[in-house]
């Protein structure tokens, strides 16, 4: 039953169902599990922390996209801890360049695969952090997208720079500690609210953008699977807990993604074509406090604080999720 | 058919125009096949941006032509293509190079056989559009072939013959081929424009040894720690060291099918010249005719080399070259700032070090594109003479006003 939560639909469907099957035995659940491959494209062996959200949203990608692949990567936690030379994670081909410049390599891999006529067997995947994302690499990215290259970009966000230890990004939430963004007498941590990429990207007017979570594999695996159908750049934006940058026990990675979702502090929705639709409902709203205080880079936040953060919330739950 | 006879008749069929030098390169461009193009326009490159775009547009040349958003992005999306098997060409200048800056030494490092043609502009500040070749030697260290042409015929000849170095198995590098921005780009000259076919015969389709494939997965760019940093790096100089000897062979492999001889260096009037003079790309033109001018007048021996490849550094053949030299002087288009004179200048003492007694004298000038007139050159000549007897600054500024 637990496992089953994570799928959407079959949330939304159990409510009808008049058979109340459990997980294992709905039909609808059974068909998306079967699609998930067994097969492990990116290897375990790499050097990231036990329970990170990035190399989980790195595997779960893979497995979604299948072999005919060539990943593009900034530089960024996970190029560094998956190919240390002359090792490699990756079983599909994969490119490094620099850091601020993935999108723009991934459109030269694309044209190249145009120009030699192979653009119909392999996909481009381009996978950055958030600073390799909203940042420094934004301006790579918004040209791509606007070029029109078949590219699957996909951001793992776990909202700081965590390659160097830990400083704020773009992608920063409000409130949170950062070693660049350090609460003290005179400061609360981040004093910014959070970039809201997938807005951006979406202004692009490209065919296909969302937001998913590590915490529900399938959701984000189909979404995976739906970029990469479509003709034209998709975006996919991924919630990817750091335990410690964000400063929690590493085995609550998947506990504290999905309490984002269930609070409101994350959102998983799609927008295919300008249609926008909301991919998961929390059946309880959580108060956010409960998500903060789970966390050791908001531990500082004062009342009035977490009662602005969860105004901010409550204004955007009602304009999603009741208007 | 004898094969010198089947290469005659595809000489036949290539032709002469007048154009500029960034038709020329675009030319070139086409003729080599180029699978992807990814340029930023700047001037004075932009007219290479434009004649490629158009070639692209008229189906002429069947490329992916990316209209990447900053030159960043150019050579980044250049590295993607040619990661992923593609033959590919980017063009910039100036203040676009510096952007690239970052990615120059990434393309070396990934030993990718990108061809760029760099159209030789000052560096800002203050902001100036005008030809010097700072740009370049700024990127000197990058670990690209550089290639610094005279004529717009040698700039579409060096880029075909960039193909065939870069590509050879033995070097996969990448090389920079330098066009004084304007007064060449600019400037219309008659060029022959060899036919497609001799091309082909010279130039055969790219065969990357390594690619982008799901066939056969790579990872490229990988980190690598101080393990293996060094020896990564040291395959990679020795394969820059050792293309010295490949672009010898190309150059000759052209002369054979195409008739235009190409050296490391060229050498004019140097046979008993005792000042000799070394410069980099078009203004060597005004320079022979200057020595041509002086040896009228005033029975001077003076000689020149031209530097057509600076990186690798020929330090055998200038060593040759300047063997029976008393003075140097090196007249170039960039500075070295707080070691004086240019970068030319300073390589050229370091080769000559405990090899010769020669002096070497360092001439700074038009930088910014300030105009080098012959009596500069004259008054350069003149400063070397002096040096034979007296003792002379080491560097000086041609042209400068003093205010």
């Amino acid at each position: 039953m637990e496992v089953a939560a994570d799928i959407p639909s079959y949330v939304k469907c159990r409510k009808v169902c008049k058979a109340k099957l459990s997980a294992n035995r709905c039909f609808k659940f059974r068909k998306l599990l079967k699609k998930v491959s067994e097969e492990e494209l990116f290897s375990k062996g790499h050097r990231a922390c036990s329970g990170c959200g990035a190399a989980l949203a790195l595997r779960l990608a893979l497995k979604a996209a299948g072999k005919n692949v060539i990943v593009v990567q900034p530089t960024g936690c996970m190029e560094v801890v998956s190919t240390p030379y002359p090792e490699t994670s990756w079983k599909v081909p994969y490119i490094h360049v620099a850091f601020e410049n993935a999108a723009a390599v991934a459109s030269g891999v694309e044209a190249a695969l145009k120009a030699l006529g192979k653009k119909d067997r392999v996909k481009v995947l381009a996978i950055g952090g958030d600073g390799g994302t909203v940042d420094i690499g934004f301006q790579a990215l918004s040209g791509m997208l606007e070029r029109g290259h078949d590219v699957v970009y996909i951001c793992y966000d776990n909202e700081a720079y965590m390659n160097t230890g830990v400083q704020r990004s773009g992608s920063t939430p409000l409130g949170a500690a950062t070693t660049t963004s350090p609460a003290g007498k005179v400061s609360f941590g981040e004093d910014r609210p959070k970039k809201d990429m997938p807005r951006i990207v979406a202004a692009h007017n490209i065919p296909y953008v969302a937001t998913a979570s590590v915490a529900f594999p399938l959701d984000y695996m189909e979404k995976v699977r739906k970029a990469l159908e479509v003709k034209g750049p998709a975006y996919i934006h991924v919630l990817a807990p750091c335990p410690p940058g964000w400063g929690y026990d590493s085995a609550k990675t998947i506990e504290l993604a999905r309490l984002a979702v269930d609070t409101g502090m994350w959102i998983l929705y799609e927008i295919e074509n300008g249609k926008e639709r909301i991919t998961y409902k929390p059946t309880v709203k959580k108060p956010v406090e409960e998500y903060l205080r789970a966390q050791k880079r908001f531990r500082h936040l004062s009342k009035d604080i977490i009662q602005r953060i969860q105004e901010e919330i409550d204004k955007r739950w009602k304009e999603i999720f009741e208007s | 058919m004898l094969k010198e006879e089947v290469v005659e008749e595809k000489k036949v069929k290539s032709y002469r125009d007048i154009m500029a030098g960034s038709k020329a390169v675009a030319t070139a461009v086409k003729l080599c096949d180029v699978d992807v193009v990814a340029v930023y326009p700047i001037t004075p490159q932009t007219p290479i941006a434009e004649y490629i775009a158009e070639l692209v547009a008229n189906g002429e040349l069947k490329a992916e032509y990316i209209k990447v958003e900053s030159e960043h992005s150019a050579l980044s999306a250049c590295v993607g293509a040619s990661a992923a098997g593609a033959r590919t060409f980017t063009a910039t200048s100036s203040q676009g190079l510096a952007l690239m800056h970052e990615v120059l030494f990434i393309a070396s490092g990934l030993r990718l056989p990108i061809v760029m043609v760099n159209a030789n502009r000052a560096l800002s500040a203050p902001i100036n559009i005008w030809n010097d070749q700072s740009d370049a030697m700024a990127s000197r260290e990058c670990g690209w072939i550089q290639i610094y042409v005279e004529t717009n015929q040698e700039a579409l000849d060096s880029v075909i013959m960039a193909y065939k170095i870069a590509e050879n198995k033995d070097i996969l590098l990448p090389v920079m081929v330098n066009m004084d921005g304007f007064v060449l780009t600019h400037t219309y000259e008659p060029v022959e424009i060899p036919s497609k076919e001799l091309v082909e015969e010279y130039l055969p389709k790219y065969e990357p040894l390594i690619s982008l494939d799901p066939e056969n997965p790579v990872t490229m760019g990988a980190i690598a720690d101080p393990n293996y940093y060094m020896e990564l790096k040291y395959s990679q100089v020795k394969a820059l060291e050792n293309s010295k000897d490949v672009v010898k062979k190309e150059q000759e492999e052209f002369y054979k099918l195409f008739g235009r001889k190409y050296d490391l260096i060229e050498k004019y009037k140097m046979e008993n010249a005792d000042i000799i003079l070394a410069t980099l790309g078009s203004v060597s033109g005004t320079i022979k005719d200057v020595i041509d001018k002086l040896e009228r007048e005033k029975g001077y021996k003076v000689g020149l080399v031209r530097v057509r490849l600076y990186r690798p550094f020929p330090k055998e053949e200038l060593l040759d070259a300047l063997k029976g030299a008393e003075v140097v002087g090196v007249i170039e288009k960039n500075v070295s700032p707080g070691i004086g004179g240019g970068a030319l200048f300073n390589d050229i003492k370091s080769a000559l070090y405990g090899k010769s007694d020669a002096k070497v004298i360092g001439f700074v000038a038009g930088l910014g594109g300030r105009d080098i007139p012959p009596w500069d050159i004259e008054k350069a000549i003149e400063i070397c003479t002096l040096a034979k007897k007296e003792e002379v600054e080491e560097t000086y500024w041609l042209g400068l006003r003093r205010w």
